[in-house]
């Protein structure tokens, strides 16, 4: 479904992206891991347009994604669960939601949406009138990811949801992530929290340094000694 | 509902003014509040997204000389100056704005680049003395008796007051469009925060280009406006920093959040400027612009929505009796 083939990306002088090559595939589950600063956050930002590609192949369904701006990328079905929320905190969660259906594909299937996206957490709707930014760490979690939804997306990239969240909100943003699964949404998710998201994802990357250091299934990775090593501390 | 039947008696009254014999001197007045506040809410339908330009002069200054250059210099009417002026200030906004949005010029930044343009274009003028009369102004050339709607130029105050009234109203009616909009969703999103407004499919540049598109294009029709009722421009008084800063403080001491804000701007700063001016005289020079400064001062700082906006706020705060969770939801409005 997404394809990346030798991507390279770069902030002005600096690469922080080389020869990035990864696919996922319709209905996975995929992770992104990796330290602080190894390229994780770039690698989504460069798929959904907010970063240009400085050189590589970049596909979504076989059409590439190179010479699209990032409002034409939504469109193709790639929906970007930005860092740290990013929710428009005087804005009411239901004007969030609305605004994840601002492409001219989802306005006409806002209601639908709305409703599957407050069946989905119930929460939401309980809060709709509500500022965005006065919603918990975990709320604006579930927030970030119905706005996301609105846009009707094939493939939803995560960049670490779990991000500075209390670790019992961990545990029930990682349990959104499953169930959004369950519904036959794709994800590519970035973590730094990688016991739990193996036991989440089908397969995973380690990003290091701007470039790919090892992949394989979720449980291979699992059993990785270096990687268990260098990241879970067992 | 009363809002409405408010409005309709509010506009009866506006509409009747002319035919009751108002003072000359009033009329003036008044025909000033509504080309300024149109200019001002002209103004606030960018400003109000975070967008603070503080060189609408620039286009004030090219509406108004365009339509007086065309006139003077082409025997171009006013009928064809005035959209001459708009589509120039449009140009002069895409060159500006283009590059400032695609490059993420923005907050005070972008305000830095708009001041520069408001001098930039004032001493263009200044400096083509040859054609606009530089710093000493330009007298639009008399048609006719002064009476003919093929020169825009009007004897009668009243007639001018007309035209004053349908700008205004067609400023508040572009306003409330662009209010119900989606266009106005995406500018609030973009205005809080730019990343994730594109990652929901805004294309960001495009949508802050037209707003300012809007903007340049209303400022330079209200220029235009100006010039035709004057008869007369002048750098100082429609270009340049002082004039550019007044349109800002004017719409922010108005309340540049809701439609009517910015003319309340105008009304309080016009009656301000215009009292001050008659009670302090030329005894003590400057003592009057003084005090305006310090009132505009304390204006901005204890109503920060401004006049309109503050009253409003006051209003549904009293009326929601201060429970539920509309009220909780404006605490946290206001607190911001």
């Amino acid at each position: 479904m997404l394809e990346l083939r030798s991507v390279s990306a770069r902030y002005g002088s600096f690469q922080a992206l080389f020869d990035v090559s990864l696919d996922v595939r319709a209905g996975e589950a995929v992770a992104v891991l990796g330290p602080n600063g190894a390229g994780k956050t770039t690698l989504l930002r460069v798929i959904s347009g907010l970063l240009p590609v400085a050189a590589g192949e970049l596909t979504m369904e076989g059409r590439s994604l190179l010479d699209l701006p990032p409002h034409r990328i939504i469109e193709t079905g790639i929906a970007h669960v930005l860092e740290n929320r990013r929710l428009f905190p005087r804005m009411s969660v239901e004007e969030n939601l609305k605004m994840g259906a601002f492409i001219r594909g989802a306005r006409a299937r806002f209601r639908e949406r709305l409703d599957v996206v407050y069946e989905l957490f119930p929460r939401m709707a309980e809060r709709r009138d509500q500022f965005a930014g006065t919603l918990s760490g975990g709320e604006q979690q579930m927030c970030a990811i119905g706005r996301a939804l609105m846009s009707g997306p094939k493939i939803l990239l995560m960049d670490e949801p779990s991000a500075g969240l209390a670790p019992v909100i961990v545990e029930q943003v990682f349990g959104l992530v499953d169930r959004l699964r369950g519904e036959g949404y794709t994800v590519l998710i970035v973590e730094q929290n990688v016991q739990q998201v193996l036991q989440l994802v089908d397969r995973a990357y380690l990003l290091e340094v701007g470039s790919i250091k090892t992949s394989g299934s979720a449980a291979e990775l699992a059993a990785d000694e270096t990687l268990r090593r260098a990241y879970i501390g067992i | 509902m009363t809002g409405r039947r408010l409005q309709y008696a509010g506009l009866a009254v506006l509409v009747a003014l002319p035919f009751v014999g108002v003072p000359e001197y009033y009329m003036h007045i008044l025909v000033l509040i509504l080309i300024w506040g149109f200019v001002y809410t002209a103004w606030a339908i960018m400003g109000r997204f975070g967008l603070v330009s503080l060189g609408h002069g620039a286009f004030l200054g090219i509406g108004a000389y365009t339509v007086a250059l065309a006139w003077n210099l082409l025997g171009l009417t006013p009928w064809l100056g005035i959209p001459l002026g708009v589509g120039l200030a449009v140009l002069v906004a895409v060159v500006i704005g283009y590059p400032c949005f695609r490059f993420r010029v923005v907050g005070h930044y972008f305000a830095l680049v708009t001041l520069a343009l408001g001098e930039v274009v004032r001493l263009t003028i200044v400096a083509l003395r040859d054609h606009t009369g530089g710093s000493l102004g330009l007298t639009p050339n008399r048609y006719g008796e002064g009476t003919s709607l093929y020169a825009l130029q009007f004897a009668d105050k009243e007639v001018f007051y007309v035209i004053a009234l349908l700008l205004w109203l067609a400023g508040i009616w572009i306003w409330r469009r662009v209010d119900a909009s989606m266009a106005r969703f995406a500018m609030d999103a973009l205005s809080e925060d730019e990343d994730a407004a594109a990652s929901v499919g805004v294309h960001v540049t495009a949508q802050k280009l037209r707003i300012t598109m809007l903007s340049a294009a209303l400022t330079a029709l209200g220029g235009g406006v100006y010039a035709q009722y004057l008869l007369y421009v002048n750098p100082g008084t429609v270009s340049g920093i002082g004039v550019s800063l007044q349109i800002v403080f004017a719409a922010i001491a108005g309340g540049m959040f809701t439609a009517l804000g910015p003319t309340v701007g105008a009304m309080i700063t016009i009656v301000l400027a215009e009292t001050l001016r008659i009670a302090i005289g030329t005894e003590v020079i400057g003592l009057d612009t003084t005090i305006y400064g310090v009132m505009l001062i304390l204006f901005i700082i204890f109503l920060p929505k401004g006049v309109l906006g503050g009253l409003i706020e006051l209003y549904e705060r009293r009326t929601a009796g201060g429970a539920g969770a509309m009220a909780g939801k404006r605490e946290v409005g206001g607190g911001a």
